[in-house]
């Protein structure tokens, strides 16, 4: 689904990315950690067609990437909701920029404010929502346009631990009913541990090391050893030196 | 100096008002508020649009945001007669001189709110794949509403205070026209009701401004 080759992103003079070669099939999950400022999020704004590399080529769906891609959904690290639209009115915001019929625009919001369990949230502005409920508005938003490929910024990293582990158990349970390609920017290990299928360990501006995640899919995995052996095989990729 | 006729009781004034608000008052007040209106719909119409210019593009607003810096804090009151000449000695000349002094705290607001806005704002229209309008549509617009109500209400004491000035000069109707031509004449009764028509108009007018903030900018009052 995502072949990236040699990819080379900088801001200024300072390299934002070096050398990334990475490969995400389809409807796998692909999980980026790294410490702040190692480029994991510009690596995923440049999966996004957000940011146009320097160098390097993206082909995602066998098509090189050259801008927005209609197929590609996005949910920002702060959210990305705007305060002026209701919760009815952020989600239904992608569909009506794609011209959809309002009876179809309906229909597709009522569901997934129903599968999110937000549906009594609907007329309430961002400002009245907690944390965890603008997280399931951000999801729903991109959700509604049936995307192939779902990019996260950081889905949990301004969540308290509850619910951080009721939004990742969510986002997993969506992967499970739908399945598509899935890639989640985070820097935390567990989170990383939990959702991703494949995670990418990445040191400054370059990737360090690439595990697959043999237990991924399992809802129960964090009561398993199995979860600590590989949180920790990811940490002692962290903090190895460069 | 309470006792002097040119400071007739309140009593006396309200029940002036309230006798003469109907046949007399409410023609002039009606003409001033037609005015106020007019102006400040004319001065969004234009303003709000380069407002919105210089604060999405760089070289609109190195272009004109100098200019409107020098032509700012001209005091453009002293153009009514070149503006009575041009337009007329009607309603257009003062519609004229109002929005020429709003517009440009219109133009300054908008600009300064778009400037404000988060990048992340953008950011995530872009992940949307927003066309231009439907950018100004979906965020830029209703990001700077609140900003352009405050304009709004700020420039109402301005507005009322030109209106004033510019109903003296060849006007037979409006409140200031009104309030002047009582003085003159030394009825202080009919120019203290006036002056409270004066007030009146500022309150709804103010009123009007508070419904199009509950209409426009529901999201900030959660």
């Amino acid at each position: 689904m995502i072949e990236v080759n040699n990819l080379q992103v900088s801001y200024g003079n300072v390299r934002a990315l070096e050398g990334i070669s990475l490969k995400v099939e389809r409807n796998a999950t692909c999980a980026i950690i790294g410490p702040s400022g190692c480029g994991k999020t510009t690596l995923l704004y440049t999966l996004a067609g957000l940011i146009r590399p320097e160098e390097g080529t993206i082909y995602i769906g066998g098509e090189e990437l050259s801008g927005i891609r209609r197929s590609t959904g996005i949910i920002l690290q702060d959210y990305g909701l705007f305060p002026w639209k209701n919760v009815w009115n952020n989600v239904a915001l992608g569909l009506q920029v794609r011209g959809e019929t309002k009876e179809k625009i309906s229909e597709t919001v009522s569901n997934i404010l129903a599968v999110l369990g937000i549906g009594h949230l609907s007329c309430k502005y961002p400002a009245e929502l907690s944390g965890g409920e603008k997280q399931r508005v951000a999801i729903g938003r991109t959700l509604a346009m049936k995307p192939d490929l779902l990019l996260m910024d950081e889905p949990s990293s301004a969540l308290d631990a509850i619910t951080k582990e009721h939004i990742q158990n969510l986002i997993l349970k969506l992967y499970k009913s739908a399945p598509l390609t899935m890639v989640i920017v985070t820097h935390s290990i567990e989170e990383a541990v939990f959702l991703g299928q494949k995670i990418i360990v990445m040191g400054k501006a370059k990737i360090k090391h690439v595990l697959d995640n043999p237990y991924f899919g399992d809802e129960e995995l964090r009561s398993r050893m199995e979860y600590c052996k590989i949180c920790l095989e990811v940490r002692k990729w962290m903090d190895r030196g460069e | 100096m309470l006792q002097s006729p040119v400071i007739p009781s309140p009593f006396a004034a309200v029940l002036n008002f309230i006798t003469i608000l109907p046949a007399v008052l409410l023609p002039h007040e009606l003409a001033s508020l037609a005015r106020i209106i007019a102006a400040a719909a004319f001065s969004l119409l234009l303003g709000l649009p380069l407002g919105l210019l210089t604060g999405m593009n760089n070289k609109a607003d190195r272009l004109i945001t100098p200019i409107v810096y020098i032509l700012y804090p001209i005091p453009k009151v002293a153009f009514l007669p070149v503006l009575m000449i041009l337009f007329g000695l009607g309603n257009a000349s003062k519609i004229i001189l109002i929005s020429i002094i709003v517009i440009f705290q219109i133009i300054v607001t908008t600009r300064d709110g778009v400037h404000e806005l988060g990048k992340e704002y953008f950011l995530s229209a872009e992940s949307l794949d927003m066309s231009r309008a439907q950018l100004y549509r979906h965020i830029i617009i209703p990001a700077i509403m609140p900003k352009i109500i405050t304009a709004l209400r700020l420039t109402v004491g301005t507005s009322i205070a030109v209106l004033f000035f510019s109903e003296n000069f060849a006007a037979r109707y409006g409140i200031g026209y009104f309030i002047m031509n009582s003085w003159v004449v030394v009825n202080y009764v009919e120019m203290f009701s006036g002056i409270l028509a004066l007030s009146i108009m500022g309150l709804l007018l103010f009123k009007i401004i508070d419904k199009l903030e509950s209409r426009f900018c529901a999201w900030m009052e959660v």
